[in-house]
């Protein structure tokens, strides 16, 4: 007692700071100004992350938009019988159709293309789909002369898109003074026109990037992402309801959360792997097909699910089971009419996110083959298939330079349903989410 | 199509079981006229019971067909050959197996094998006779499965109580999923690595320096024998995953985190949290594509531009740097976890103190939130060192030793897809190298997973 008030009662050694003093004055500036450049420095940091974000989004469109558009050139073409190798007799027969379907098109092709005079090569090697399609579906045209437009080649294409630095010295730049030659000679004669490129979203993949579409690997796809929902989705849920609500505290629960949590972290690429190995190899499932890869994936996606569905099996409050259990439902009756309806919204929000996963990944279906060249559209589960992320994948390994936009249009496809199903996601989580 | 129409005929006597059971039980509950609890359970779970027993043996017979009937098949029509005909190699006798199937499809107009041909109506008959076989055994067990079923209903039996212990049977079925998966991962990745092992010594393979894992196809060519020194793979694994991606992801993702937690208003933070998601949501393939076709040229051009005429069109550089991009969202969302985990009042006590929010946040909250920032860059670094596309697709395949950015090197992850994509004969050591390298990271990442998850569950304790 005596100590403290000796030293309460002890004069002050120390002066009350003075803040007015100019030394003062400068150490509060130099800490604000401190306080403010960190500040920048964070805001500095987001800046470059959304700037990172809008950067790669603004080249794949500036690359890509122009994927969405074809050139065509006009050819009038006289549907020569001679030319086309059929006999006008066979046409009015039963067999017309087969008749039409075997007539030499590229003959007839390469005869009207030479009205283009000197570009005449500058069609597309497969313009005489075209032709082949128009008489099809009108076989009256035989003998008559009519107008088309028919695909160009690539570097006419990307010429008439503008592509090319036309001031570069010719053997940088990447197209010949001939190509562009006969552009300047097609366009001046009023013979190209740009259309919306109806084969980019239907056709499969090709070796021609003006006939090169996506739509056989988005329909691969589906079938791939059909495969991984059908397993994924109830497995996901039932692992979530047993491990909430019925596994019995021990070794084995212990056991299947360990796996779970680490299944979550393990890299997709591992994934490929056991895919390779198991389904492959030892199971002997079909190489490249959907069904492999849908597997594969599901394996993948299934922990998100699981760990998503059993945080919204969380979130019910126990009231609702006691309620239920109450009125004499039986604990699987209590799950599965009240439980896992009420806690739906959050499972297909980490469902969908699972999927979205699923739908981006490439790497493990790379190990199982979905790299294969697929120039048609897949015929089921258990053909060879490609994926849209792997076709990006394929198409940015290609040399010829057409395939850059469409790889960049084909960017903007994925991320246009990425960013939709994720908006689904967030729409389905703040409309039905409930805070009991 | 046979299997097909098993399956069908299948669904549709378990759907008839389900019926027949029904209608017994429910005339059951007419007998005893409607008396409450006469009959214990409601006729579908009668229904159920019977359907179940009936329907789960013989998709599991169809099931197992499925599996493993094709490589039975493919016994049956090589057996049929004379011994001296039969393809020794394994490849040689897929060839021919897939000529053979081409045949009986009808896809194949003409066969280049000139045994082909002679085996198509053995293998036809061999799926038609093991298809049929098959689906008469699933038959015939849904039958007596759903006769005993069938049997068994009686008002005093208990089939809700039965139907409820398969639903639970099943659901722990569902979850046992996930422990298979993990053992199939480990046994396969193990199973093939040893294989490896006996061909390269675990020793050469964890320390020996060169990579060039080209076998030749002759068995005199020069470096036939290949060499498989993986240390230059862990070294750009490291360098691209965890230096280069780190050195952009963590300031980046952490001062991202705590503009976003300590000083954005509410509306922006809503804002500016999606964008960040967004930079995570994005296909890898994309950023690979970006990496390659428009940061590597860029950064080819600024090692150009400081006087580096050989720079790599490939460089780790590139590729690192887009990948810290993408692991931005990873270490800013566990940074943003952590730091609203630290108690309000030390935040507040500090502040009151007259301190800045910067002297706060670097001198209160930083220290105390690092053990969660820790556990999420290292959870951020496993997920660097396994990703695949960016480095797939903008870093090179030359296996170099170099610590400079601006040169190529190659990681595990590229190795693996060069070496399993492509022309490859499984047994050589070439391929089976790729799983010893998946079994080293899937080592590594899991090791820094579970000491990461380790760090930041103490850490939370800490605070509760």
């Amino acid at each position: 007692m005596a100590t403290i008030a000796a030293s309460a009662a002890a004069p002050l050694e120390r002066q009350p700071t003075d803040w007015a003093s100019p030394e003062m004055q400068g150490r509060i500036a130099a800490r604000y100004r401190a306080e403010r450049n960190f500040r920048r420095l964070g805001a500095g940091a987001l800046m470059v992350a959304a700037g990172f974000l809008a950067f790669l989004l603004f080249t794949i469109v500036r690359d890509g938009w122009t994927g969405f558009l074809r050139t065509e050139a006009r050819v009038e073409v006289m549907f020569d019988a001679a030319t086309l190798g059929v006999d006008s007799a066979a046409l009015r027969g039963p067999g017309a159709q087969a008749v039409l379907a075997r007539a030499d098109y590229v003959a007839l092709m390469d005869k009207a293309a030479l009205q283009l005079g000197p570009a005449s090569d500058m069609l597309s090697d497969a313009a005489w789909l075209a032709l082949r399609d128009r008489l099809v579906a009108d076989p009256t045209l035989i003998g008559r002369t009519e107008t088309l437009w028919v695909p160009v080649r690539s570097s006419i294409d990307l010429l008439a898109k503008g592509k090319y630095d036309l001031d570069a010295p010719a053997d940088s730049r990447g197209v010949t003074d001939r190509e562009v030659s006969d552009w300047r000679w097609l366009d001046s004669q009023g013979r190209l026109r740009t259309v919306f490129n109806q084969a980019f979203i239907g056709n499969a993949d090709s070796t021609e990037p003006e006939l090169a579409g996506i739509g056989g690997a988005a329909l691969g796809s589906l079938f791939t992402l059909f495969v991984t929902i059908a397993i994924a989705f109830p497995l996901g849920v039932f692992s979530a309801a047993w491990l909430e609500e019925f596994a019995p505290r021990g070794r084995l629960a212990d056991i299947i959360e360990l796996s779970i949590n680490n299944l979550a972290a393990v890299p997709s690429i591992i994934f490929g792997l056991l895919g390779l190995a198991f389904f492959l190899n030892y199971a002997g499932l079909p190489r490249s097909s959907p069904l492999v890869g849908g597997i594969t994936l599901a394996l993948m996606i299934m922990p998100v699910i699981v760990i998503a569905a059993r945080v919204a099996i969380q979130a019910v409050p126990p009231s609702i089971r006691d309620a239920a259990l109450g009125i004499g439902a039986s604990p699987i009756q209590v799950v599965f009419q009240h439980v896992v309806p009420l806690a739906l919204p959050g499972i297909m929000t980490g469902t969908i996110i699972g999927i979205s996963r699923a739908l981006g990944e490439t790497a493990p279906l790379l190990l199982i083959g979905m790299r294969a060249f697929v120039t048609d559209t897949p015929q089921g589960l258990t053909a060879p298939a490609t994926v849209l992320p792997m076709q990006v994948f394929l198409w940015s390994d290609d040399v010829q330079r057409g395939f850059v936009e469409k790889t960049s249009a084909a960017i903007m496809v994925l991320l246009f349903i990425l960013i939709l199903m994720n908006s689904v996601a967030i729409y389905l989580r703040n409309r039905f989410e409930r805070r009991w | 199509m046979t299997l097909l129409i098993a399956l069908l005929l299948v669904i549709g006597l378990a759907g008839f079981a389900y019926l027949a059971a029904r209608a017994r039980a429910g005339k059951m509950i007419v007998a005893a006229a409607g008396r409450f609890g006469a009959v214990h359970s409601r006729p579908v779970y009668h229904g159920a019971y019977v359907a179940v027993l009936a329907l789960a043996p013989a998709l599991i017979v169809l099931a197992g067909w499925s599996l493993v009937g094709e490589r039975w098949i493919e016994q049956q029509v090589v057996g049929a050959l004379p011994a001296a005909d039969q393809p020794v190699d394994k490849l040689d006798r897929a060839a021919l197996m897939n000529e053979v199937r081409g045949l009986v499809a009808g896809d194949l107009p003409q066969a280049f094998n000139p045994v082909a041909p002679k085996l198509a109506p053995v293998y036809a008959a061999a799926v038609a006779n093991g298809d049929l076989l098959a689906g008469a055994l699933a038959v015939a067990l849904l039958c007596g499965g759903g006769l005993w079923g069938y049997g068994r209903i009686r008002p005093d039996f208990r089939a809700r109580t039965a139907v409820e212990s398969q639903v639970q049977a099943v659901l722990l079925l569902a979850s046992v999923v996930a422990i298979l998966t993990t053992f199939g991962i480990v046994l396969s990745l193990i199973f093939e690595s040893i294989r490896f092992f006996g061909m390269v010594s675990p020793v050469e393979f964890l320390t020996g320096l060169q990579w060039s894992p080209q076998t030749a196809l002759r068995a005199d060519q020069v470096g036939s024998t290949g060499s498989f020194g993986a240390v230059p793979l862990f070294w750009g694994t490291i360098f691209i995953g965890a230096i280069i991606a780190m050195l952009v992801a963590i300031p980046l993702g952490l001062l991202s985190a705590i503009y976003l937690t300590q000083y954005a208003a509410p509306s922006l933070r809503r804002w500016l949290k999606p964008v960040l998601e967004l930079l995570a949501g994005v296909p890898t393939v994309v950023y690979g594509f970006f990496a390659a076709l428009t940061v590597a040229p860029l950064v080819r051009q600024l090692a150009v531009a400081i006087g580096m005429s050989d720079a790599s069109s490939d460089s780790a550089l590139a590729a690192g740097l887009v990948m810290g991009i993408m692991i931005i969202p990873f270490v800013s969302s566990m940074a943003d976890d952590s730091l609203t985990a630290v108690p309000r009042a030390m935040r507040d006590g500090s502040l009151a103190m007259g301190a800045t929010m910067s002297e706060t946040v670097k001198k209160v909250m930083v220290p105390a939130a690092l053990p969660g920032i820790v556990g999420g860059v290292l959870l951020a670094v496993s997920r660097a060192i396994g990703e695949t596309m960016i480095v797939v697709m903008a870093a090179g395949l030359a296996a170099n030793l170099t610590a400079n950015p601006f040169s190529s090197v190659t990681t595990v992850t590229t190795q693996i897809v060069a070496l399993l994509t492509g022309d490859q004969e499984f047994d050589s050591a070439k391929t089976l190298s790729a799983f010893a390298l998946g079994l080293v990271l899937f080592c590594m990442t899991l090791v820094l997973n579970i000491y990461a998850l380790a760090v930041v569950k103490r850490y939370r304790e800490a605070y509760e």
